[in-house]
């Protein structure tokens, strides 16, 4: 493994160095994980915990947000397990409460609007553009232990009895239980921070810290994902913010802005809610359009297709995404009118969404694609998201919405759009740059296999979840009618499969993380700015600022003479 | 490691070894405070449509609401923070001319005025604790008309907010004035009397919101 042998990436490296850019001229420099090393362990540790990094910190996020993950999925597993059956035999009514809330917080607020932004895209984003760091590499560390604060006292409220209300915290519920709310509300305040700060520092970074040469236009469309999610991470966690400040003021001193007993409105909570929940699903979505537009343009090897569409799609995505909340509230007595106006805003969406797929499968058209993990992850991600995004026009109509309004068939939409969105698309990610990131390869077969796993396991727990939702079963229901018991018992199956598939990933990049074979510096024959530097990069990326001299996706066996990409 | 542009000459000390040049660290630095000055203005968004909703709703109780509101007070207030804030673009100023004298002595009116609001603000709220003009739940005044407790929810939320902005803000600009007494920011490093200047007027406009909606509604 590298934190052995430091000297990993000049090894690996068979090509001239002058080919690759300036390093094999310091080809004694030790990589990011590695420095701070030769003064023993404990300052090694110090160095990593004050580290302002952006690759560590990077790093860092994801291991605490793969912790959380596990975490979840474990909580999700032991409620499956209870869904088996119609009768309630393995937990409590109130236990299954606080399992999902438990699954449904920490997915939402510790996994996944950190898991891209924060973890994949502290890496990536300094060296896409060329730049030494962020623009202020110490609020990034400040963001990383406000996470862990934030963190904490979310495991707190968990350990001290656990909360019911569910990840929404909706009002009157949430200001009348018992139990440690009030720790829980602060854990999600605080985590809105680190989320602000990472936005905020993403934001300047990109305006001002681009390589010479890059322009909007030749920015990588990653960066344009990281970008659009930044504006939404800033300008929507504030009113989150407040609504949670609110509900907790309520709590500890009985505001009564959300009291209708003294004049407040309930209501009026969930339209502050919904205001950041629903922008919200973009911080977790755009990251993955941004991935999967790496992707499938460096393993089709041909120039995307639609660069200005896809890159404005996300920007704008962002900013409908701000339009659109009152669609989780086509039922709470909204007037009629709101109802159809934010049924129509929400169609809206699904137009910039399709031109997204559009562009991708446009790209695969004629490239020749690579059939390697992270293509297949790719490939799922895009079938997964479109029968994702299509269910959501059922629910965005308001007469399906109210039939359809709190069963099994919102549960499934939302883990096709969020789980495949978000999580399928960061394994595709985390394979892309795992060599870049820890210098090593993982085993390419056992790659396409645990592919594989997690995209049937994904499919069989939740499509049987449409069906048992269109048919009127409810969710949030431990104990059940038993004409839904196949259903969930099907998907309860799906899930250990899943879950299988994803204990499989682990194992196989943990093992490639210490006895993989070195990766060299640019494995996909990427031509984007990271693959310039070395494997894994230097402490400060780059020897000499790099200049940025071609688009983002001018793969060199393009040939130029047909035009436009194809080859 | 050695970096490329150490040895450039007009590089200023203080530039951090990721920006090209101390333009690149000032600008990143004034954008980031913007940005900042965006999510602040949206954290006080929330409360400002809670604001609207119930006044909408309730529109007697904000006629009434306003009367139990000291509009002398409030003014006093208000021209203490116009003031604080005309002292702090002075402060920029001296930061700018490089005059250590004008930096300090503008730091100092502009605590001592911020110092004077919330002096104000202590008499204005201990009075109505006095009366029991609670927020909500806690509401035991009974010499009021409408939904008193759910405007003054309001009023003690909004004020309540701006008052622990001025503390911060208190807090930022002494620190400047004693890094100022220990010889900082007279390099053209100034970038952070700036964003904390940008900081104070936002503090200062968000109040010269509040004044008119919460106390002059007649």
């Amino acid at each position: 493994m590298m934190l052995d042998t430091p000297e990993t990436p000049e090894n690996a490296e068979d090509a001239p160095a002058e080919e690759h850019g300036d390093h094999g001229h310091h080809a004694d420099e030790p990589s990011y994980l590695v420095y701070g090393k030769e003064k023993g362990f404990a300052s090694f540790l110090k160095s990593w915990l004050i580290t302002v990094d952006h690759k560590r910190i990077g790093i860092m996020y994801l291991i605490s947000v793969l912790l959380f993950f596990a975490v979840a999925g474990f909580t999700a597993i032991y409620f499956r397990w209870e869904l088996m059956t119609a009768a309630p035999d393995v937990m409590s009514g109130d236990t299954y409460n606080k399992a999902f809330t438990l699954h449904g917080g920490i997915m939402v607020f510790l996994v996944i609007i950190p898991l891209t932004p924060a973890a994949l895209g502290n890496f990536v984003l300094p060296l896409m553009l060329g730049a030494k760091d962020v623009a202020f590499p110490k609020l990034n560390l400040a963001s990383l232990y406000v996470y862990w604060a934030g963190a904490a006292l979310l495991v707190y409220a968990v350990l001290g009895g656990g909360f019911d209300t569910g990840w929404t915290f909706y009002t009157p519920y949430s200001t009348t239980a018992q139990g440690p709310i009030t720790w829980a509300l602060l854990g999600a305040f605080t985590l809105g921070f680190s989320s602000i700060f990472t936005g905020l520092n993403f934001i300047v970074t990109i305006h001002k810290m681009r390589a010479p040469g890059m322009g909007f236009f030749r920015m990588p469309l990653m960066l344009w994902a990281l970008y659009a999610t930044a504006l939404t991470q800033l300008l929507a966690t504030p009113v989150l913010a407040i609504t949670l400040l609110l509900v907790a003021m309520e709590r500890i001193m009985g505001i009564g802005i959300f009291n209708p007993d003294l004049g407040g409105d309930p209501v009026l909570m969930q339209h502050f809610f919904w205001f950041y929940s629903h922008p919200a699903v973009y911080i977790m979505i755009l990251p993955a359009f941004g991935i999967i537009s790496e992707l499938v343009a460096v393993h089709s090897r041909k120039r995307i297709f639609g660069y200005g569409a896809i890159a404005l799609s996300s920007v704008s995505i962002a900013l409908i995404g701000f339009l659109v909340w009152g669609h989780h509230m086509f039922v709470s007595g909204q007037s009629e009118l709101s109802g159809v106006v934010f049924s129509f805003l929400t169609f809206f969406v699904a137009v910039p969404t399709a031109i997204k797929i559009f562009s991708w499968t446009g790209t695969m058209w004629g490239g020749s694609v690579r059939f390697n993990t992270p293509m297949l992850y790719t490939l799922s991600f895009l079938f997964l998201f479109l029968i994702g995004g299509l269910t959501g026009l059922f629910l965005s109509t308001m007469a399906t919405d109210v039939h359809l309004h709190d069963t099994y068939f919102v549960v499934a939409h939302f883990h096709y759009v969020m789980a495949s969105g978000a999580v399928i698309s960061f394994l595709g990610g985390l394979h892309h740059w795992w060599p870049k990131m820890f210098g090593t390869m993982y085993n390419e077969t056992l790659g396409k296999i645990g592919a594989i796993i997690i995209f049937l396991g994904f499919n069989l727990t939740f499509f049987p979840q449409f069906v048992a939702g269109s048919r009127g079963m409810p969710r949030r229901y431990h104990e059940y009618v038993s004409e839904f018991e196949g259903m969930q018992y099907m998907s309860s199956i799906g899930s250990f499969v899943l879950a299988f598939g994803l204990v499989f990933v682990l194992c196989y990049l943990l093992h490639a993380l210490f006895k993989g074979k070195p990766a060299p510096d640019n494995p996909w024959g990427g031509v984007t700015l990271e693959w310039e530097t070395a494997t894994p990069p230097i402490e400060h990326n780059f020897h000499h600022t790099p200049v940025c001299v071609r688009g983002p996706y001018d793969f060199p066996e393009i040939d130029e003479s047909l035009g436009n990409g194809h080859h | 490691m050695a970096h490329a542009h150490a040895d450039d000459p007009n590089r200023p000390e203080w530039v951090a070894h990721f920006f090209h040049s101390k333009e690149q660290q000032l600008s990143a630095a004034k954008f980031g405070m913007w940005l900042f000055l965006a999510q602040e203005v949206l954290f006080f968004s929330g409360l400002f449509c809670a604001y609207v909703a119930f006044r909408w709703m309730y529109p007697e109780t904000w006629l009434s609401g306003a009367d139990q509101l000291n509009k002398w007070m409030g003014g006093l207030n208000t021209l203490i923070l116009i003031a604080s804030s005309f002292t702090m673009a002075l402060a920029v100023r001296g930061a700018q001319t490089k005059s250590p004298t004008a930096l300090k002595v503008n730091l100092l009116l502009t605590i001592l005025f911020a110092g004077g609001f919330c002096v104000v603000k202590y008499f204005e709220y201990s009075h109505k604790f006095h009366l029991g003009i609670f927020p909500a739940d806690h509401y035991a005044y009974e010499g009021s008309t409408g939904l008193m407790p759910i405007f003054f929810a309001i009023y003690y939320c909004l004020t309540g907010l701006h008052m622990i902005h001025v503390v911060i803000g208190i807090g930022f600009l002494s620190w400047l004035l004693f890094k100022t007494q220990k010889g900082r920011f007279m390099d053209g490093n100034y970038a952070y009397v700036e964003n904390v200047g940008l900081y104070w007027h936002l503090v200062d406009l968000i109040w010269i919101f509040l004044f008119p909606l919460l106390y002059l509604v007649k």
